[in-house]
C-alpha cells in the first residue's frame, strides 16, 4: 500500500498501549548491537559525557604530574621532553578532547528534551560525530601512550613543528588527530544547527529557547566556519612535513605567521565554542535555585550571538607580539576590550536573578553561583591582556595560564559539575548526594583558588609559561608550592565529584520527573526518560511551561499531556525555523551500522596515512565509501523515494 | 483561567516533500563548512603572495588557453545537472538520466584536463610555496569535484532505478546543490589563481 | 637584582616605565570588579537563609519577581566608564612606544637560536664589527634599537625591566626597543615557547655609562689573546679542530658561527644562556658534560681526556 504523502497528525492524550508502540519503534536492541548501531540521542550524550570526564581525568593527572615538576626550583623529575610532552598533551586533552565534548554530550542529551523532541534532527549523524571523537581520542592518545605525543603546546607554533625541528613522528599524530577530531566538530555542529531550528515542539518560537540551547547553537555556528581553519592549517603542516611543501617553511616563501592566523582565527572563536553552551547551562540551571525566571533573558540571548560575532574579530590578541603593524594591533585590541561587555550582560543577569530571586543553597547553585565569581576573575585578566602594552609584558607568563585556567575551569567545568547535579537526576533518576556534594564543592573551590589565584602573581613576577624547570631566586618558589598543593586539593575535590556520582548510581532510583520543580520540557517527562522521550508532542506557549500555573502568563498555557501522538513509525514533528509552527512530519532513521562504519573507515584512513601505509588508507577510503553509500541509499521508511518503485 | 494552547495542525507533509525536508538543511550546512575552507585556502594564498618576495608568482601569466575552457566546461555542467533536475521535476526520466550522466561525464572531462594543467607545469608542488599553495588548493577542489563526480553517479543510478518522483526527490537537489557548489568554488579558485596575477597581485 | 629578576612591576627604563601606569591601571580595576562582585554575590547568596533555610528546592515557592533589566543596563554603564579609559589609554601608550625610535642611539641586531642569542654590534668601519652572545651590553639614557632575526624556530625576546616582549621570526626581522635609564644588570628570557631547553634561554643586558660601554667595546673588537704557556697552547689547537667547528675564536682558526662566539668568553657572566655562573670551575663542567647540564642543548658532549679538559680549560680562561 502506498503510504500517504500528506497527513494530519492525529491529536490525542498518553496512554498505555500509545507507549507501548512508540517504545517498540524507538527501543534500541539490547547488547552489543544496540551498542554499536544506537542513534538514540540519549546514549549517545551520556557516551560523550563519561568519556570526555575519563579525558578530564587523564589530562588532570598529566597536570598533577606538572606540578609536582614545578612544585620547587630545579626539580627534575621528569626530562625536558617528558615535561613538554606533558603540557602539550594536558592542553590538547583538556581544550579537545574534554571542554567541547562534554558541552556536545549535555547538548546531546538535553537537546531534544529542551525542545519537546524525540530526536536529533540527524540521529545517524550525532552517532557519528561520536564514533569519531572517540576514535580520533584514541589515536592521539596512541601517540602520546608510545612516546609521540604533540609537544609543541597546544597551539603547535611553526616552524617548531615542522620536520626540521622535530623529526619524530609527534606532530604527525598531532596533525592528522587534529583533522580527524575536526570531522567530529564540524558534523556536530551541524546537526546541532538544524536540530534548533527545525525540531523543535510547536510554539516554542526562537524566543523561547532555553539559553542553553542558544549558547550551543552559537557555538555550532562558529564552529562550522572556524574548524575548517584548524583543520587546514594541520594538513597543511601535514604536508609540509611529509610531502616537502613549503606552506609555513620560510627557506621556500612560506609564512609562519600564517599557521598563526589560521590557529587563532579557529582559536578564539572556539574558546567562547566552549563556554557559551556552559554559560547557558548556568543561565538555564541558576534560576531554578532562584525560584525566579532569568533576568534579561533577551539581554543575555543576545549577548551570547554579540559574543560570538566580536569574538570573530579578536583573533589576533594572541599574536600582539609578533611584529604586526600598529594599525592592526590597535584594531584587535579595541575589540578584544569591547568583547568585554556582551560577557558583562550575563554576569549582571546571574547577580541580579540571585539578587532578585530566594536563592535555596544546593551544591547545583554553589557551582553556579561561583561560577559568576570565576569567570569575571578570569574575564578581568582577559580584559588586562587585552590592552596590547600591556600584554607585551604578560603574555606567555603564568599570568596568562592563570587567565585561561579561571575562564575554562571556572565557566567550563565548574558549570559542568553543577549541571551534572542539576541533571544526572534526570539522566539516572537518582540524586546526587548533597552533603558528599558540599564537600565536593568547597575542596574544589578551596583548591581552585588556591592553586590559581597565587599564579596571577607568578606571572607578574615574570615567571615564563611552558618552562619544564626553573632556578632558585627569581621569587617564584612559595607560589609555585602553593599552586602545586592547591592542584592537589583540587584533584580530590574532582575525585570526590566521581565518588558522588558512583554512589548515586549504586542508590535507589527515586528522583521523579521533577526533582527540583523546574520549569523546562526535560522536567515533564519521566527521569530516565523513555526512549522516545515524549508520548505526545507538546506545545509550548512560553519560556517555562512547567511554572506557568505560578507565574501567570497571559492568556494560554502550554499542553504537554495533549499533542500530536506521531505514532505510525519512528516519527516526530519538524517545525519552522524562527515560530515553529509545525511543517512536517519528521521520518527518523531506525539504528543503523554505517555511522560506526564510516568511523572505522576513517580510523584505518588516518592510520595509513600516519604510517604512509597506503593499502590501510586505501582500504579505509572504501570503507568510508561503502558506509556512506548505504547511508545516503535512499530509503523507502524515510520517504527518501517514491513508494512504488 | 486561560485555556490550553494545543497546535492543531493541518495537513502536514509526512518526510520530506520537494526540497521541503531537512537533509536540504543538512546539504547547506555542510555546503557553508566547505565555504568556509575554500576562503581559508584563499586566505592563505593572498596572505602569503601580499608577503612574498617580488618573483614569487611562478607564473605572472598563467596561461589561460586549458584553464579557460575548462572553467566553462565545469560551469556548464551545472547548468546540464539543473537540467537534470527539472527532469526529475517534470517526469522525464531520460533527460535526468541525460542531465546528471551528462554532467558527471563533464566533470570528468574537468578532471582530465585539470591533469594536463598539472602536467605541463614546469614547478611541482615542492618547488616552492607559490607552488605549494597551487597544487593543493586546486587539488582540495578536485577532490571535490570527484566527490561531486560520485554523487552525480549515485542520482544517475537512483534515478535509473527510479527512486525519484517530483514529490520524492530530497536527494536529487541536494546533490545538485552541492554539484552547484563545487562549481561556484572553482570560480573562485579561478579568479585567484588565474585572473589576480593578471590584475597585478603577487607581481 | 631585585628579589624577582624578570618581575616588570619594577621597571628601570623609558619604555618599560611608560607601560606600567598602565598596567597598574587595569590591574586596579581589574581588582576592583572581582571585589565588587564577590560582594554583591555574596551577600546576594547570603540571602539564602532568610527564605526559611530550605533545602528542599521545591518547598520555595516561584514567583516572577521583579524585572531587574536595570542591573544590567547599570551594569553596562558603569564598565564602560574603565573601559573607555582603558581603550583611550592603550592607544596612546600605543603610540608612545610601539614604534621604534627614530634616532637610536646604538642598532644590535639579535638572532635568537636553539637555545642562545646571538648578538651582533655592526660598525660603518667592518673591523669594529664584532659577535657576541647572551650578553648584551648597552649605553644607559639613550634608546637602542634591537633587529630580532629567528635563525631556526619562533623565539621572543623579553627585558621585563626594559620593555615587553617581541617576537624573533625566521624569514622577517622584528623591531624592539629598549632604554636603561640606571646602570645594571638586567636579566632577559627567551618568551615563546621553542624546544627543550626553552627554559634555559636566558640573557643578560648590562647597562652601563657611555665610557664604560666604550671601553666594553674596545675590548670585544680585539681578536683572542695569544696562548702564553704549553698547555694553553694545546688547548689552543684543540679548540681549533675539536670547537671550532661550531664556535668562533676570532684570530684564530676556530671559524664556525654556529654557536657562541668564544672570543671573550670569560667577559661574561654566565654560561649558555644563563644556565650557569661562568668560573673556570663550571666551564670545565660544561664542556665536559653540556647534555647533563643543560639536556637536549645543540652543543654535543665532547668526551675530552682529563688532560684535554684542563688545556682546554687553561686556554679558554685566558679569553677575557
Ligand atoms: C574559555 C574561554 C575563554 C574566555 C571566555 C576568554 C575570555 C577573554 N579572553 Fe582569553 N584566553 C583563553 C580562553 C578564554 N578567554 C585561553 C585558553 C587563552 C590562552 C591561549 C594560550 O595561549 O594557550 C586566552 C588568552 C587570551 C589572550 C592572549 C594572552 C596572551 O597570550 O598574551 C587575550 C588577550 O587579549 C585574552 C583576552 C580575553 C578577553 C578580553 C576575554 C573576555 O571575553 C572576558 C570578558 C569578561 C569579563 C571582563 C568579566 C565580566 C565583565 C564585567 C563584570 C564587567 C566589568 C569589567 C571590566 C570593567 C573589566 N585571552
Ligand atoms: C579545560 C581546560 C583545562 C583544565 C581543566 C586544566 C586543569 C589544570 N591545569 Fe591546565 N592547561 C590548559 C587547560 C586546562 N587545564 C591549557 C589549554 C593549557 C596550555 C597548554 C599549553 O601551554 O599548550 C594548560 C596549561 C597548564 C599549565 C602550564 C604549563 C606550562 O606552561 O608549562 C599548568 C601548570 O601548572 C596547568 C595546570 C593545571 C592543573 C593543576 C589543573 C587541575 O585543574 C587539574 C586537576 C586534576 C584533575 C581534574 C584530575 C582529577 C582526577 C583524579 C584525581 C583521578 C580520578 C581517576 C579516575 C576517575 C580514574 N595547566
Ligand atoms: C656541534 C657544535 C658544537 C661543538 C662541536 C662545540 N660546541 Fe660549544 N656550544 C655549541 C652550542 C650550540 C652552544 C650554545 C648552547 C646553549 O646555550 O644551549 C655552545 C655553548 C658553548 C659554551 C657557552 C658559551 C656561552 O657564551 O654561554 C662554551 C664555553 C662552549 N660551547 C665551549 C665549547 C668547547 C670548549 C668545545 C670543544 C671542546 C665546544 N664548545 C664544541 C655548539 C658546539
Ligand atoms: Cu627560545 Cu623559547
Ligand atoms: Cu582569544
Amino acid at each position: 500500500m502506498r503510504p500517504a504523502d500528506y497527513r494530519t497528525p492525529a491529536i490525542g492524550s498518553d496512554s498505555l498501549a500509545h507507549q507501548a508502540r512508540l517504545l517498540e519503534v524507538w527501543a534500541t536492541a539490547p547488547g552489543l548491537k544496540g551498542f554499536f548501531s544506537s542513534v538514540d540521542h540519549k546514549q549517545i550524550g551520556i557516551r560523550y559525557i563519561v568519556t570526555a570526564f575519563l579525558f578530564l581525568a587523564l589530562g588532570g593527572i598529566e597536570a598533577l604530574v606538572m606540578r609536582l615538576q614545578l612544585a620547587g626550583p630545579n626539580l627534575s623529575l621528569l626530562t625536558p621532553e617528558q615535561y613538554n610532552q606533558l603540557f602539550s598533551t594536558h592542553g590538547m586533552t583538556m581544550i579537545f578532547l574534554y571542554a567541547s565534548p562534554i558541552l556536545s554530550g549535555f547538548s546531546n542529551y538535553l537537546w531534544p528534551l529542551l525542545l519537546g523532541s524525540r530526536d536529533m534532527a540527524f540521529p545517524r549523524l550525532n552517532a557519528l560525530s561520536y564514533w569519531i571523537y572517540a576514535a580520533a581520542g584514541i589515536f592521539l592518545y596512541a601517540g602520546f601512550l608510545t612516546g609521540n605525543g604533540p609537544n609543541d603546546g597546544w597551539f603547535n607554533y611553526v616552524p617548531y613543528a615542522s620536520r626540521d625541528y622535530n623529526p619524530g613522528l609527534n606532530e604527525d599524530f598531532y596533525s592528522l588527530g587534529m583533522v580527524f577530531l575536526g570531522i567530529s566538530t564540524t558534523v556536530g555542529a551541524a546537526n546541532f544547527i538544524v536540530t534548533a531550528l527545525r525540531t523543535r515542539a510547536p510554539g516554542m518560537s526562537i524566543n523561547r529557547l532555553p539559553i542553553m540551547v542558544w549558547g550551543t547553537l552559537t557555538a555550532s555556528a562558529a564552529n562550522l566556519v572556524v574548524v575548517p581553519a584548524v583543520s587546514l592549517a594541520f594538513l597543511l603542516l601535514w604536508m609540509d612535513r611529509q610531502f616537502g611543501t613549503h606552506f609555513f617553511d620560510p627557506g621556500g616563501g612560506g609564512q609562519p605567521l600564517l599557521w598563526q592566523h589560521l590557529f587563532w582565527i579557529f582559536g578564539h572563536p572556539w574558546v567562547y565554542a566552549i563556554v557559551l553552551p556552559a554559560m547557558g547551562m548556568v543561565s538555564d540551571g541558576l534560576p531554578v535555585f532562584c525560584r525566579r525566571p532569568l533576568v534579561g533573558y533577551a539581554a543575555v540571548a543576545l549577548s551570547t550571538v554579540a559574543t560570538m560575532i566580536l569574538g570573530f574579530g579578536v583573533w589576533v590578541h594572541h599574536m600582539f607580539a609578533t611584529g604586526l603593524p600598529g594599525l592592526a594591533l590597535s584594531f584587535f585590541s579595541a575589540a578584544s576590550i569591547a568583547i568585554t561587555l556582551p560577557s558583562a550582560v550575563a554576569v549582571f543577569a546571574w547577580l541580579a536573578t540571585i539578587w532578585l530571586g530566594r536563592p535555596v543553597i544546593t551544591t547545583a547553585l554553589l557551582f553556579f553561583a561561583s561560577t559568576i565569581l570565576l569567570f569575571v576573575i578570569g574575564g578581568v585578566s582577559g580584559f588586562m591582556t587585552a590592552s596590547v602594552p600591556v600584554d607585551w609584558q604578560l603574555t606567555d607568563t603564568y599570568f596568562v595560564v592563570a587567565h585561561l585556567h579561571y575562564v575554562l575551569i571556572g565557566i567550563n567545568v565548574f558549570p559542568v559539575v553543577g549541571a551534572a547535579y542539576f541533571w544526572i537526576p534526570k539522566m539516572t533518576g537518582r540524586m546526587l548526594d548533597e552533603r558528599l556534594g558540599r564537600w565536593n564543592f568547597w575542596t574544589m573551590f578551596v583548591g581552585f583558588n588556591l592553586a590559581f589565584l597565587p599564579m596571577h602573581v607568578t606571572g607578574l613576577l615574570g615567571m615564563p609559561r611552558r618552562v619544564y624547570t626553573y632556578a632558585q631566586g627569581m621569587g617564584w618558589d612559595t607560589l609555585n608550592l602553593i599552586t602545586s598543593i592547591g592542584s592537589f586539593v583540587f584533584a580530590v575535590g574532582v575525585l570526590l565529584f566521581f565518588v558522588n556520582v558512583w554512589k548515586s548510581l549504586r542508590s535507589v532510583a527515586n528522583a521523579g520527573p521533577n526533582p527540583w520543580d523546574a520549569p523546562t520540557l526535560e522536567w515533564a517527562v519521566s527521569s530516565p526518560p523513555p526512549p522516545y522521550n515524549f508520548a505526545v508532542i507538546p506545545t509550548v506557549v512560553s519560556r517555562h511551561p512547567l511554572w506557568e500555573n505560578r507565574l501567570d502568563e497571559e492568556g494560554a498555557v502550554s499542553s504537554i499531556e495533549r499533542g500530536m501522538l506521531l505514532d505510525k513509525g519512528k516519527e516526530t514533528v519538524g517545525t519552522t525555523a524562527l515560530d515553529a509552527v509545525p511543517d512536517m512530519v519528521l521520518e527518523m532513521p531506525e539504528d543503523s551500522f554505517a555511522p560506526v562504519l564510516l568511523a572505522l573507515g576513517a580510523a584505518a584512513l588516518f592510520v595509513g596515512l600516519l604510517l604512509k601505509a597506503w593499502l590501510v588508507a586505501g582500504g579505509g577510503t572504501g570503507l568510508v565509501a561503502l558506509a556512506i553509500l548505504i547511508w545516503l541509499w535512499p530509503r523507502r521508511e524515510l520517504r527518501e523515494r517514491e513508494a512504488g518503485s | 483561567m486561560s485555556e490550553t494552547a494545543l497546535a492543531q495542525p493541518e495537513k502536514l507533509p509526512v518526510g520530506p516533500i520537494g526540497r521541503h525536508g531537512i537533509g536540504y538543511w543538512g546539504v547547506g550546512t555542510l555546503v557553508a563548512s566547505e565555504a568556509a575552507l575554500f576562503a581559508y585556502l584563499l586566505f592563505a594564498y593572498f596572505y602569503t603572495g601580499a608577503a612574498a618576495q617580488p618573483g614569487w608568482l611562478l607564473e605572472p601569466a598563467p596561461p589561460l588557453k586549458l584553464a579557460l575552457p575548462n572553467t566553462i566546461l565545469l560551469l556548464a555542467s551545472s547548468l546540464v545537472a539543473w537540467v537534470g533536475e527539472r527532469g526529475v521535476l517534470d517526469r522525464r526520466r531520460w533527460q535526468a538520466l541525460l542531465g546528471f550522466g551528462g554532467a558527471a561525464i563533464m566533470g570528468t572531462g574537468f578532471v582530465v584536463v585539470q591533469w594536463f594543467e598539472w602536467k605541463a607545469k614546469a614547478y611541482g608542488l615542492g618547488t616552492s610555496s607559490y607552488a605549494s599553495l597551487y597544487f593543493v588548493t586546486t587539488g582540495f577542489h578536485i577532490a571535490h569535484v570527484i566527490v561531486g563526480i560520485g554523487v552525480l553517479v549515485a542520482i544517475f543510478a537512483w534515478t535509473a532505478l527510479d527512486y525519484f518522483s517530483p514529490r520524492r526527490r530530497l536527494t536529487v537537489s541536494a546533490g545538485v546543490l552541492y554539484w552547484h557548489f563545487v562549481d561556484l568554488v572553482w570560480l573562485f579558485v579561478f579568479a585567484t589563481y588565474y585572473v589576480t596575477p593578471y590584475l597585478g597581485f603577487g607581481r | 637584582m631585585s628579589l624577582a629578576p624578570l618581575g616588570y612591576l619594577d621597571a628601570a627604563g623609558r619604555r618599560a616605565h611608560s607601560i606600567l601606569p598602565l598596567t597598574w591601571f587595569t590591574l586596579s580595576v581589574a581588582t576592583a570588579v572581582c571585589i565588587v562582585i564577590a560582594a554583591l554575590l555574596w551577600i546576594a547568596v547570603r540571602r539564602a537563609p532568610k527564605n526559611g533555610g530550605a533545602l528542599e528546592t521545591r518547598s520555595v515557592p516561584v514567583e516572577r519577581g521583579s524585572n531587574g533589566i536595570n542591573w544590567i543596563t547599570v551594569g553596562l554603564l558603569i564598565s564602560c566608564v574603565p573601559l573607555l579609559v582603558t581603550l583611550v589609554w592603550t592607544m596612546a601608550a600605543l603610540a608612545a612606544v610601539s614604534g621604534p625610535p627614530s634616532h637610536p642611539g646604538l642598532t644590535l641586531d639579535v638572532t635568537a637560536h636553539q637555545w642562545w642569542w646571538e648578538v651582533r654590534y655592526d660598525a660603518t668601519n667592518p673591523s669594529e664589527t664584532f659577535a657576541t652572545a647572551n650578553e648584551i651590553h648597552i649605553p644607559v639614557g639613550v634608546p637602542v634599537l634591537v633587529r630580532l632575526h629567528g635563525g631556526d624556530v619562533i623565539h621572543s625576546f623579553w627585558v621585563p625591566k626594559l620593555s615587553g616582549k617581541t617576537d624573533a621570526i625566521p624569514g622577517q626581522t622584528n623591531l624592539s626597543w629598549m632604554q636603561a635609564d640606571q646602570p645594571g644588570r638586567y636579566r632577559g628570557q627567551c618568551s615563546e615557547y621553542c624546544g627543550f631547553q626553552h627554559a634555559n634561554m636566558a640573557f643578560e643586558v648590562v647597562a652601563e655609562s657611555q665610557a664604560d660601554f666604550a671601553s666594553w667595546r674596545a675590548a670585544e673588537v680585539q681578536p683572542a689573546p695569544d696562548p702564553i704557556t704549553p698547555a694553553q697552547a694545546r688547548g689552543q689547537a684543540l679548540v681549533q679542530y675539536r670547537c671550532g667547528l661550531c664556535h668562533q675564536v676570532r684570530g684564530t682558526g676556530a671559524g664556525a658561527i654556529s654557536a657562541p662566539d668564544l672570543t671573550h668568553l670569560m667577559s661574561r657572566r654566565t654560561l649558555a644562556a644563563g644556565r650557569l655562573l661562568n668560573n673556570p670551575g663550571s666551564l670545565i663542567g660544561w664542556i665536559q658534560d653540556p647534555q647533563g647540564i643543560k639536556p637536549g642543548t645543540q652543543m654535543p658532549n665532547q668526551y675530552l681526556s682529563a688532560q684535554q679538559l684542563s688545556d682546554v680549560q687553561a686556554y679558554l680562561v685566558l679569553l677575557r
